[in-house]
């Protein structure tokens, strides 16, 4: 087996390793892909769907899709940018998601993909479910209202932190993710420290006591779309290659 | 009682070996004897399996027939398929709930009985249909119900077995199965239903090496008949050439999609073909370990397919050596299922095997590679395995000539629905849907539903194409429709189907078919815009291309295919507002809210 793989991305050839994703491909070559449930140092899991690409005319999601010698991939196309404004804004009707209430405004991958694909409000009508808060935890607590299901604090939990204090309960619409507890976070192993605690894309955990030490207006995605830094190290690769 | 609750827990775990793999059967028995899997038996099992609490809970959560809050010692589970409410189900269900003095979903105060309503059962061609606990009803009525109810509360200890009285035909009659179940073969057909051969195609199979096997089912151009139409043999050799052992071959025998019943009757009256089918496809692939996955609904069968298995293993026909081929050993084990219809879709069968939510799994990689426990494996349907029987026994070349070019052999369809004669009929590939129509007694259907709700609705313009995986593919399923039906309303029931069914994993079905559904059920509320259409069109497109597995890419079908084949029913619902206010909003209900807390009515409503 070779050990690079060229494939194309809108048409820009990219050269990959063997057992990479389609999205770690893209990354490495400064190429953006919207995600929201991949995040790097988990593994894939596939769930929200924002990252689908077309792969040699049919739909895969590029976080789980390995690449392929001559695999010919869509990424940045009007069909596309409307399935990823769909998708996105299901998640926003889907929970109670309040950007001007939420301390994870402006670091927030969900508002700051939203703002990326150009949305201004969802065209779905709003579920306005009734979920639950839980701050039982001394350190941590987790509102369910802004919860994407994404599955990231789960896979930290058990990935990194060699624990296992999330994972889903509950099928389809009522799918929610639990606690290794009868209800309460505080009776879990679940420590501030933990990587989990850091894992989520939204305002679904947080840490206590550290809402606003960042001020808005100095917050991640503040002053660049998300997806900069990936897209910045094209740049550099355009820019080594030019010397 | 708690100390008797820790006890008997304990005991069901060791009983499974405290095998983490075995999860399904421990909560299952931990749910038939106590009624649900409760908030401390959900920490027994963790601590004994040496599992998560959570990780026991996401299981017993995900499947509808198992609950961690108490249910009746009874359980009348009423399927409220489409065909079987076309037949009355839900006056059947209200009897039962009048009746009983509870609402549908709730349980007797006593604690007696639990009513509620579930999806297909596959007993479309005999509904309205309920299973008690794990008993057959067919044929109800609103007085049966009635009388049901009255014998139950009757039982000094309740016993739905014993309610139980007219025996249905061939093995349903049959002490082990003792069913009311009717079989309601209508065409039999030379292949599944062809005649009892008993086990040459395995003998003949052990005289050919696994490859010649691989070939024959090649040649034959067998596919896949759960309805996706994967070419079996090809499935069989990426099995067999996985680097990796052990190997595994499944059976899918969890027959969800509403409107099929076919594997019901295989698994009934050629359970043998079967077994010799999975037995040949172990052979062929190098598996020495088998499990066939059974619905929960089919549990009034277990009893019968445990038997028939004892017979094999003593005839030789399982086991060690089999049929005296030294180094051929072969057996296979049955999982019960506990009511999930995402578990038909193959990754989320092999989850539920191994003791795990029916989530699906991503793919890559395939079950070929990496599938039951990790190791390669190859998932069958049931009509399958009987094909790959009959074309060892009678040679690929008896087979292909039946059918169609690109859908070799025969089919069974279930049909249900608006006509005469339901039941299971054993048809070559390529008929035409207007001869299937007249064989059943289908007179003046406006439509049809080919393929179940995952399928197309098809109305009289299409009667004239053909049943085949290249035109109209089914899994089996055909419900007629007749003159009375109101097509935009049985759509709305198969995307609620959807809804109750889905997984939850991936934002677009879990999200987007309740956004469907109720945007087609203000449509249908008279209450549609023209643009409505359009915004069906595009969220339907949207589900189909970004969901993560077959359900949730089908899921939109019920729309989109009645938008596409039945715009003008859509058309005739939705109109411009005359006064340029949004027809679906009602002022009078956005200010209830405000009305109430203030406690003074608008001026302005």
């Amino acid at each position: 087996m070779s050990d690079t793989i060229t494939f194309r991305i809108d048409g820009v050839a990219v050269t990959g390793r063997p057992g990479q994703t389609i999205m770690q491909a893209a990354d490495e070559a400064g190429i953006y892909i919207p995600r929201l449930c991949a995040r790097d140092g988990l593994s894939a899991y596939g769930a929200c769907r924002v990252c689908t690409v077309m792969v040699n005319g049919r739909p895969q999601a590029a976080c789980t899709q390995p690449i392929a010698e001559g695999m010919v991939v869509e990424n940045d196309t009007e069909k596309l940018l409307e399935i990823r404004r769909g998708i996105v804004e299901m998640l926003f009707v889907e929970g109670n998601h309040f950007c001007m209430f939420c301390e994870k405004s402006g670091n927030c991958e969900l508002q700051a993909l939203a703002y990326r694909l150009g949305i201004t409000a969802p065209r779905y009508p709003y579920a306005f479910p009734e979920r639950d808060v839980d701050a039982s935890h001394p350190g941590i607590f987790i509102d369910r209202n802004r919860c994407v299901l994404c599955g990231r604090c789960m896979r930290a939990s058990a990935e990194l932190d060699g624990k296992h204090v999330f994972d889903f309960v509950g099928r389809g619409r009522d799918r929610r993710i639990a606690v290794d507890a009868e209800a309460r976070l505080a009776d879990t192993d679940m420590d501030a420290a933990d990587q989990a605690a850091e894992a989520c894309p939204v305002g679904a955990i947080l840490k206590k006591r550290v809402g606003y030490a960042v001020p808005i207006g100095q917050r991640l995605y503040d002053h660049q779309p998300i997806g900069s830094d990936i897209e910045a190290r094209r740049g550099d690769a355009d820019a080594s290659k030019s010397e | 009682m708690s100390e008797n609750l820790k006890e008997a827990v304990q005991e069901t775990c060791q009983s499974c070996g405290n095998d983490r793999g075995r999860l399904m059967d421990i909560v299952r028995a931990v749910q038939e004897r106590f009624g649900c899997v409760s908030s401390k038996a959900l920490d027994i099992i963790a601590a004994e399996v040496g599992v998560h609490r959570v990780e026991v809970e996401g299981v017993v959560s995900f499947y509808g027939f198992l609950s961690t809050r108490p249910k009746g010692k009874v359980v009348i589970r009423v399927s409220n398929c489409v065909p079987a409410v076309m037949n009355g189900a839900e006056r059947v269900a209200q009897a039962f709930a009048d009746e009983l003095g509870i609402e549908i979903g709730q349980t007797t105060p006593d604690g007696l009985i639990t009513l509620e309503y579930t999806a297909c059962i596959g007993m479309c061609d005999q509904s309205p249909a309920a299973l008690i606990n794990d008993e057959v009803f067919t044929y109800l009525s609103t007085d049966r119900a009635r009388r049901i109810v009255h014998e139950l509360q009757g039982q000094d200890e309740p016993d739905p077995a014993k309610l139980v009285h007219k025996l249905g035909d061939g093995n349903n009659a049959s002490d082990l199965v003792h069913s009311m179940v009717h079989n309601n073969i209508r065409q039999e057909g030379p292949v599944v239903f062809g005649p009892d051969t008993s086990d040459e195609a395995l003998k003949k199979a052990l005289s050919m090496t696994p490859q010649e096997v691989i070939r024959e089912v090649k040649t034959a151009r067998l596919r896949g008949r759960g309805g996706a139409g994967f070419p079996t043999g090809m499935k069989w050799d990426f099995t067999r050439a996985a680097e990796a052992e052990p190997k595994y071959v499944v059976c899918n025998a969890d027959e969800g999609e509403p409107g099929t019943f076919k594997d019901r009757v295989i698994l009934t009256e050629r359970t043998d073909l079967l077994f010799e089918g999975m037995t040949i496809a172990g052979y062929a692939i190098g598996a020495a370990e088998a499990v066939l996955y059974l619905r929960a609904e089919y549990a009034y069968l277990r009893r019968y397919l445990e038997d028939v298995l004892r017979r094999r293993r003593e005839a030789g026909l399982l086991g060690k050596g089999i049929c005296g081929k030294e180094g051929f050993d072969f057996d296979l084990r049955i999982q019960m299922g506990a009511g999930a219809y995402v578990c038909g879709e193959e990754t989320a069968l092999i989850s539920s095997c191994e003791g795990r939510r029916g989530d699906p799994k991503n793919r890559p990689p395939f079950p070929a590679q990496k599938g039951y426990l990790g190791q390669p494996t190859t998932v069958n349907n049931v009509e399958t395995f009987c094909c790959v029987s009959r074309i060892i026994e009678m040679g690929s070349g008896w087979f292909a000539q039946m059918g169609s070019k690109g859908s070799p052999g025969t089919k069974l369809l279930s049909i249900s629905g608006d006509c005469s004669r339901p039941g299971v009929y054993a048809l070559p590939f390529g008929v035409t849907l207007d001869e299937v129509l007249q064989r059943v007694g289908a007179e003046g259907p406006i439509a049809v539903q080919v393929g179940g709700p995952s399928g197309q609705m098809v109305g009289p313009e299409d009667f004239g194409r053909t049943v085949c995986y290249d035109d109209l593919a089914t899994g089996g399923s055909v419900i007629v429709l007749g003159a009375q039906r109101d097509l935009l309303e049985i759509a709305s029931q198969f995307m609620e189907f959807f809804i109750e069914e889905s997984c939850g994993y991936c934002t677009p079905c879990r999200v987007g078919n309740v956004l469907l559904k109720q945007r087609l059920d203000r449509i249908r509320a008279g209450k549609g815009e023209p643009g409505d259409l359009d915004y069906l069109e595009q969220l339907g497109q949207t589900v189909r291309t970004a969901s993560r597995c077959g359900l949730g890419q089908t899921s939109p079908n019920p729309i989109l295919t009645t938008l596409k084949n039945f715009r003008s029913l859509y058309e005739q619902k939705v109109a411009e507002s005359p006064d340029g206010l949004q027809p679906s909003f009602d002022i009078r209900s956005a200010l209830a809210d405000a009305e109430a807390i203030t406690g003074r009515k608008s001026v302005h409503a």
